[in-house]
């Protein structure tokens, strides 16, 4: 833990400190304590909520599609107070991020991330299908989109994949699918094919537990 | 298609995760709604690679003149205790993080938000909206005027009240920093029976508490605290992604 650290416990009373002291040097590289993370609440509404939060491809984009889904419970039961956001590759396998060590891409009409509350009963977000990034193995991963659910009831965000039912070649090789541990886990994260794009439920329990992942 | 060519000698940052004992547990039993929510399986383990150690770059356009200041709102000013909330966003390598977005939103000094949700009988006030927006500057600094918070009562159990608190949504520079959380303000006598304070492991817990700073209280106008936001830092050590597939 970083010495600098010190954590006196808020809710108990206060502890008197050792009152050793220390070389006047650190031992180690300065690391400070994250932040812990908190639900979002019933409300995230009121400081979430973008006009143009949908669309992380710009409306009429050309390849345009719609990625829809519900979140549900292990009740089985809609949630509808979550958010979920998308954050992803261009159709090239670009990202539109000046962190992407291979320089950020400037695709047309693509911001690459968007977030869309379940309020009306599912999320949708309208992007443009990923293509394939370099898995660092000397490969390529399969099409996928990092999401994040944040509600009510969850301390913290969780984290999954998209991945496509239709590109089961793609889907074969990936180095994360591959790594689960059946083809039930596998399914979790494959979005079906709809009329104008793809859908994809979140389910939080049950027997159809998505895959979260630790990132 | 950038092809296979590109898949080695990438050099790509591995974001240190706070060990499990220091960081908000998804579920917390004493926590009601998460009963039926939190996730049940072990999460699977995602090494880092381009997706994750990337994110969107969002910044003033995503703010409008006035997001930092929440007590004028509709042509008037809220009421309540005036605060000034300032801190800095930081890795945990403690660098500032620049240009990054900051929401917050919070009750009005009723203990009511502006949501069709919240049916707790306190007034609502016609000049709080309780939303705010600031992007960090060159040095990690935000800052912004609001109103404190009141507490609420939300029902998980009986007599169960909210302490005090502003909620917070971060974004740094990766998809893997991303952060939502709440501010709590010093010495709040609901502390103890607070299920989603005490979520987080107590050696923790006074990361999420801000520090009344005397030096930025100015006279006769505000109130001001302090809390500083860290995200995750990267491992100094350099990577090379065909070397190591662990942190490709
Ligand atoms: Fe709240």
């Amino acid at each position: 833990m970083n010495p600098l650290d010190v954590p006196p416990d808020p809710a108990g009373p206060s502890q008197p400190r050792t009152g050793r002291r220390g070389s006047g040097f650190l031992t180690e590289p300065l690391r400070l304590g994250t932040t812990p993370s908190a639900t979002v609440g019933p409300y995230l509404a009121i400081g979430l909520t973008w006009p143009d939060g949908a669309w992380a491809a710009a409306e009429g984009a050309e390849g345009g599609i719609w990625l829809r889904g519900r979140v549900l419970d292990g009740a089985g039961d809609v949630v509808t107070d979550a958010m979920v956001e998308t954050w992803q590759a261009d159709p090239d396998g670009g990202f539109p991020s000046p962190e992407d060590p291979r320089g950020a891409s400037t695709y047309p009409g693509f911001r690459g991330f968007a977030r869309a509350q379940t309020l009306p009963g599912e999320f949708a977000v309208h992007t443009l299908k990923p293509g394939r990034v370099p898995d660092g193995q000397g490969g390529l991963q399969a099409p996928h989109v990092a999401v994040s659910v944040f509600a009510r009831g969850l301390l913290d965000r969780v984290v999954t994949r998209v991945y496509f039912a239709d590109e089961a070649q793609a889907n074969a090789d990936d180095v994360v699918l591959r790594a689960l541990p059946d083809d039930a886990a596998r399914s979790t994260l494959l979005a079906t094919p709809a009329d104008d794009g793809y859908r994809f439920d979140v389910h939080l329990q049950g027997e159809r537990e998505t895959v979260f992942f630790a990132v | 298609m950038t092809g296979t060519t590109a898949a080695g000698g990438l050099h790509l940052p591995r974001y240190v995760r706070e060990p499990a004992a220091l960081r908000t547990p998804v579920g917390f039993p004493d926590y009601r709604s998460a009963a039926l929510r939190a996730p049940l399986r072990t999460p699977v383990d995602l090494p880092h690679r381009l997706t994750e150690i990337t994110g969107p770059v969002l910044g003033e356009d995503r703010v409008r003149p006035g997001d930092a200041d929440l007590t004028v709102r509709s042509g008037g000013e809220a009421l309540g205790q005036r605060v000034l909330v300032h801190g800095r966003v930081l890795d945990s390598d403690g660098r500032p993080v620049s240009d990054a977005l900051v929401e917050v939103w919070q009750a009005n000094a009723a203990g009511r938000y502006r949501h069709v949700g919240d049916n707790w009988p306190a007034p609502l006030d016609p000049h709080f909206d309780g939303l705010g927006r600031v992007v960090t500057d060159s040095l990690g600094r935000y800052e912004f005027l609001t109103i404190k918070p009141g507490a609420y009562p939300w029902g998980n159990h009986h007599n169960a009240w909210r302490p005090a608190h502003i909620h917070f949504s971060l974004f740094g520079r990766a998809f893997t920093q991303r952060l939502v959380t709440q501010m709590y303000f010093p010495d709040d006598p609901l502390f103890g029976q607070d299920p989603i304070f005490n979520a987080i492991p107590a050696a923790a817990r006074h990361r999420a508490i801000s520090r009344c700073s005397l030096e930025r209280t100015q006279d006769n106008w505000a109130l001001a605290f302090e809390w500083d936001v860290v995200l995750r830092g990267t491992d100094q050590t350099p990577f090379e992604t065909d070397d190591d597939g662990d942190v490709a």
